[in-house]
């Protein structure tokens, strides 16, 4: 059975006049199809507006959509009676880390999505340690979350959703607003996860240096899937991207510059040593 | 700068009322603030001060950091004095200058006001420097958990204390970061008079406020996807237990407290002063 399964999908934000009338409807998500297997690691693209964030929040009923299904785990989104169910196997990590966490100390935190769910003291514990040694951070545990760097917050609320015991975990741009090594880590602790412990990750993100390693890619733009595949498949597009405002890898880009310029390179190079070794075999055969 | 100040002012150490449950601590303030209304004499006092410096001796912080809390009411303790010095009624004149006079009455509620209060900030200082913020919501949840019968939404009063205490820090760093914004703009904070300065806070408030709603409208988001749904059914991870000791400072507590009232009662008999 499909985890994350959505067809028709559409999603709209009225904009109100000063009077409250409505005076403008905007198509967030438009006619969307998803179909996410367990155990992926599903990266979803697009540049600002394109409707990326709107759709990751449908994924654990947040939002529910205005026409068209989302099932999850096979539950409708959009019944009330098991939408404690959907947000405990689909959990979500934002983008700002100051405002996702709750408690004032990490353990705390960390312990507050299996106190919302009822879990006995005893197995809170277990859930915290096993939790913070998923991602590295049990040296923390009784540290402010307000001492920590931004990437150290983000995995103690990836920390607090792994707590719940999710099947899937939606990572709504969760590096957008870190340095580059904070986002390393980030990165690190997700694709852990993954793949010691069969998560379903389904990444948010505009960088695409953490789209490289996901089974699947879905590019999208102005409420639309225009694009699905796995990552080399995508981006030996590179015009394609390019005119839907989004950057290909530079190590990407640079084979890409090279092809044009007439060298003999394959199709959707992503990482400088695939580069590297393409290379050192074109001069050898040369 | 503004990160400088500390929020309930704990103080880490290992001692006996460090560990003592919060609940015990925010009911043996309130009999000590009632007992320093209960006693009207000296020996009543005496009393009052045997446990409250009991209580510090056994708190292990430094006399001083109790003494700080004093200084925020200075100005009250100073006119409180003043006036109750001047202006009480009484048999014996002891002083008199111009339209004042200082009699044997004034003297005594003077000085009574003035400890009472003294002791007041003191004790309740001993309570938050031994107790982290937390504790003390957690123990006013559960203390005041009988009061939801009564439809009181206990849980929800601790929640919005508890986040409130975990975003104060942040958004006076982000207070910090705005007003050296604006100063880099050539925003100006401290000079002119007191309606100037409040004038000048306003460009400061308005992003603040926006920011602290946005945030607000995250950390809400935030919460619901982690499946919180008030506190119906809700379990803790740190549960609040009684143990042998907190059994044993009640007992203390009752102790003190009938020494209190006896003194009290005795003292209508008895006239001890």
């Amino acid at each position: 059975m499909n985890m994350i399964e959505a067809s028709r999908v559409v999603y709209e934000y009225a904009h109100y006049d000063e009077d409250g009338n409505i005076d403008e409807i905007k198509r967030a998500v438009d006619g969307v199809d998803l179909d996410i297997q367990k155990g992926d690691f599903v990266a979803i693209l697009g540049h600002n507006g394109s409707g990326k964030s709107t759709l990751a929040k449908h994924l654990n009923a947040i939002l529910t959509p205005r026409e068209g299904t989302v099932w999850v785990d096979g539950k409708d989104t959009k019944d009330e009676g098991k939408i404690w169910e959907i947000r405990q196997s689909a959990g979500m990590v934002f983008q700002n880390p100051d405002n996702q966490i709750i408690g004032t100390i990490v353990e705390e935190d960390v312990g507050f999505g299996p106190e919302n769910m009822g879990v006995p003291t005893k197995e809170i514990w277990e859930r915290v340690e096993e939790s913070l040694k998923a991602v590295n951070m049990v040296k923390y545990r009784h540290h402010s979350p307000n001492k920590l760097s931004g990437g150290q917050k983000q995995r103690v609320a990836i920390a607090g959703v792994v707590a719940m015991h999710p099947q899937c975990i939606v990572l709504d741009e969760p590096t957008a607003m870190l340095d580059p090594n904070g986002r390393k880590e980030v990165i690190r602790a997700v694709r852990a996860l993954n793949q010691v412990e069969d998560i379903t990750v389904v990444l948010i993100t505009h960088y695409m240096e953490e789209v490289i390693y996901a089974d699947k890619v879905i590019v999208m733009d102005e409420g639309k899937i225009i694009m699905q595949g796995t990552p080399r498949e995508i981006f030996s597009q590179v015009e394609k991207l390019k005119s839907c405002r989004l950057d290909v890898p530079q190590a990407t880009l640079l084979a890409y510059e090279l092809k044009q310029a007439g060298l003999k390179l394959p199709d959707g190079i992503l990482t400088r040593e695939e580069l590297v070794e393409e290379l050192c075999r074109l001069k050898q055969n040369t | 700068m503004i990160k400088d100040i500390t929020l309930g002012q704990y103080y880490p150490a290992d001692s006996i009322l460090h560990k003592l449950d919060p609940r015990v601590k925010l009911v043996a303030t309130l009999v000590f603030i009632v007992s320093l209304f209960l006693v009207k004499t000296w020996v009543g006092y005496v009393v009052a001060t045997l446990f409250l410096a009991l209580v510090i001796r056994m708190s292990r912080v430094p006399f001083s950091f109790m003494v700080r809390g004093l200084k925020a009411i200075i100005m009250l303790l100073m006119i409180t004095v003043v006036f109750n010095l001047f202006l009480t009624p009484g048999n014996r004149v002891l002083v008199s200058f111009w339209k004042f006079q200082i009699t044997d009455e004034g003297l005594r509620t003077a000085a009574f006001m003035a400890v009472r209060l003294i002791y007041l900030i003191i004790g309740s200082s001993v309570m938050t420097l031994t107790t982290t913020p937390n504790d003390l919501t957690d123990g006013m949840e559960k203390g005041l958990g009988p009061l939801k019968k009564l439809h009181v939404p206990v849980h929800e009063m601790a929640m919005i204390m508890a986040i409130a205490l975990r975003f104060i820090p942040i958004l006076m760093e982000e207070t910090d970061k705005i007003m050296k914004a604006q100063m880099a703009r050539g925003a100006d904070f401290e000079t002119g008079n007191l309606v100037q300065k409040a004038k000048s806070l306003v460009p400061l408030l308005v992003p603040l406020f926006i920011s602290a709603f946005r945030r607000a409208n995250d950390l809400a988001m935030a919460m619901e996807a982690r499946c919180y749904h008030g506190g119906e059914g809700r379990t803790k991870m740190k549960p609040l237990r009684y143990e042998s000791r907190d059994f044993k400072a009640y007992g203390v507590l009752g102790l003190y407290l009938c020494a209190v009232i006896a003194v009290r009662v005795l003292g209508n008999y008895v006239r001890l002063i």
